[in-house]
């Protein structure tokens, strides 16, 4: 769906995004992680034929881009850095421009195609109101309501859910879960952890402009050598396993271990009641942070020697 | 996407302010005259302004000439200015191209919806100074015609048919849109290098005033019928009798050469420009 070799963007002298080869295949959940100026937005505004690569090659929907970008748009959903509307039309009016603007959008079924999608995104109800006068989450309704008007085969989101309280949060979650079960390819951006590991299936880290991780989610969350433990009698079980406990919460344990299963053996044949036990896997943060080096907006000073 | 501009245009309130105050200042002027009875003196203040006393038809001319200098090109400057600029600054401009909507195809639309308000805002002054003419200074057009005026035809008692004032009227309407396409390329090329819109308004608006100061200097006599403002009044030579159409035309084509040179300076621009704000 998205292929990128060597992908570059320079601004004067910094380099927002370095080498990246990104890749991303249909019907896939992929979500893209980044501190702070990490080059996220940049790739996805690359994507979309807004900003021009310095060097290296895009594909989108088997297309080159920039190059043939308009055959693939009408099929794209996009939100970039943010909902972008006129604030003095009302949010209703403002999908009619968009939809009027580009080609497909079909004058007689625009009343339904509109209202179809401010109700997906949990506007159905609206008024009239002028734009200027929506909260920060209408205003990120809106802009994917105008990312759904006509049914996307690929949705590029960039920050989705920001500005959103929880339980929105949790709506857009589930739309685009919806979506992509009816087969649209899902390719978002956050800084959110728990947001790309509550939904993604598919992850990718930036870094100071370059993809430092590219890879399934499961493939990620490898076995730390470690396992959970519950048990009603804890003392017992670390007099058993003395040594190998890692840590301690009351009556759960950390053990360095390899083998659930075998532990669990281990500990039943010494008569401890065991009521939990789980290889623990590394986090998704554990990954993110072994990956980055920090946020790149930070602007540390240079110590002079 | 040239219908959208043209409803985004005529949607939003700023059109109609401009508009407003473009028709209000020929009415002002016009309640000051008709209460005194003033002229100013010959050679003096506005074209037209004294002949208007006599023969209220004329007004509408007088009304261009009032508003043609500064403030129309000001208006036209700022709405050219935001055209890009002001939906880049909005984060709509991203979203209009990935629609998408062809960067070509939008700066054509910009143009022609920018056309548009000239022409919208001109008959707007024509119309309302028409009105007031009549009403404040009566009309003496009757089944004579229109006397043109001594000061602008420096002949006496040359009239034209109504009919024909309308075409003048026309010819003038036609120049002065011209004249202000010229103005909005240059704002509109401004627009597309810079994400400001009032950036890009006020450096249209610094052209436009050193092209004025130089138009009187002496000095700059070697630039002078090269400058953008040079021939801007040159749609008075309408309603001498017969037409002087040599500076009519010569406005005319300095204006086409700067609307296409501008022009294809924003498309180049704009083509191979990062969307990035
Ligand atoms: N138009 C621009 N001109 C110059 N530098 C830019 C421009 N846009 C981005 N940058 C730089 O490129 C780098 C990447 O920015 P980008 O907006 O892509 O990061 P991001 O990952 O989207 O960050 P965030 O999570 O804060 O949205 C930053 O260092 C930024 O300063
Ligand atoms: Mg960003």
């Amino acid at each position: 769906m998205i292929r990128t070799k060597d992908l570059t963007k320079r601004y004067g002298r910094t380099t927002a995004v370095d080498g990246v080869d990104l890749e991303v295949r249909e019907g896939d959940r992929y979500g893209l992680l980044g501190p702070n100026g990490s080059g996220k937005t940049t790739l996805v505004r690359m994507l979309l034929g807004l900003v021009f690569a310095t060097r290296g090659e895009i594909e989108v929907l088997g297309r080159p881009v920039p190059r043939r970008v308009r055959e693939v748009l009408p099929s794209i959903g996009a939100l970039v850095e943010g909902p972008g509307a006129y604030p003095n039309l009302s949010g209703r009016t403002n999908l009619a421009v968009f939809d009027a603007a580009g080609p497909g959008g079909r004058r007689r079924d625009r009343r339904a195609r509109i209202d179809q999608a401010l109700e997906r995104v949990g506007l159905g109800g609206i008024d009239r109101r002028p734009v200027k006068a929506y909260s920060l989450g209408m205003r990120q309704r809106l802009g994917l309501a105008a990312a759904l008007l006509r049914p996307p085969r690929l949705l590029i989101l960039d920050e989705p859910t920001n500005g959103l309280d929880p339980r929105g949060i949790r709506e857009v979650r589930d739309l685009l879960a919806e979506l992509n079960r009816d087969g649209v390819t899902v390719f978002l951006s956050s800084h959110l952890l728990s947001e790309i590991d509550a939904f993604c299936s598919r992850v990718g880290v930036m870094d100071r402009g370059r993809l430092v991780v590219q890879d399934d989610l499961d493939d990620l969350r490898v076995p730390t050598g470690r396992v959970t433990l519950g048990t009603p009698t804890p003392e017992r079980a670390v007099a058993l396993l003395d040594g190998r406990v890692e840590h301690r919460a009351g009556e759960i344990l950390t053990v360095r271990h390899d083998d659930p299963g075998a532990l669990n053996a281990e500990l039943v044949a010494a008569g401890v009641t065991v009521t939990a036990i789980a290889a623990e896997r590394r986090t998704l943060e554990e990954v993110v942070l072994a990956a980055t080096t920090g946020s790149s907006d930070r602007v540390e000073r240079v110590e002079a020697a | 996407m040239i219908r959208v501009e043209l409803a985004k245009l005529f949607r939003r309130p700023r059109t109609y302010v401009i508009a407003g105050l473009l028709c209000a200042l020929p009415l002002i002027v016009a309640i000051f005259l008709a209460t005194t009875r003033i002229p100013p003196p010959p050679g003096q203040g506005g074209a037209f302004l004294s002949a208007v006393l006599s023969n209220g038809a004329l007004y509408p001319a007088a009304a261009m000439a009032l508003v043609l200098p500064v403030f129309l090109p000001v208006s036209v400057a700022v709405l050219a200015g935001d055209a890009v600029a002001g939906e880049a600054s909005a984060g709509t401009l991203r979203y209009l191209l990935v629609r998408p909507v062809g960067r070509s195809r939008l700066l054509v639309a910009k143009l022609i919806s920018l056309v548009v308000f000239v022409l919208f805002a001109i008959s707007a002054v024509l119309v309302t100074s028409y009105l007031t003419g009549i009403t404040l200074f009566g009309a003496s057009t009757s089944s004579a015609g229109v006397a043109l005026p001594p000061d602008v035809t420096s002949l006496s008692g040359v009239t034209i048919s109504p009919a024909g004032l309308v075409l003048r009227l026309l010819g003038t309407v036609a120049y002065i849109v011209i004249s202000m396409v010229g103005v909005a390329a240059i704002a509109l090329f401004l627009s597309t290098v810079t994400d400001s819109a009032l950036g890009a308004a006020m450096g249209a608006l610094a052209v436009l005033v050193t092209s004025q100061v130089l138009v009187t200097l002496d000095a700059a006599q070697a630039i002078r019928p090269y400058l953008p403002t040079r021939y801007w009044l040159a749609w008075i030579d309408f309603f001498r009798e017969p037409v002087l159409w040599r500076d009519i035309e010569r406005g005319a084509g300095i204006q086409l050469v700067y609307l296409v040179v501008l022009l294809g300076a924003a498309w180049a621009n704009f083509l191979t420009k990062d969307v990035a704000n």
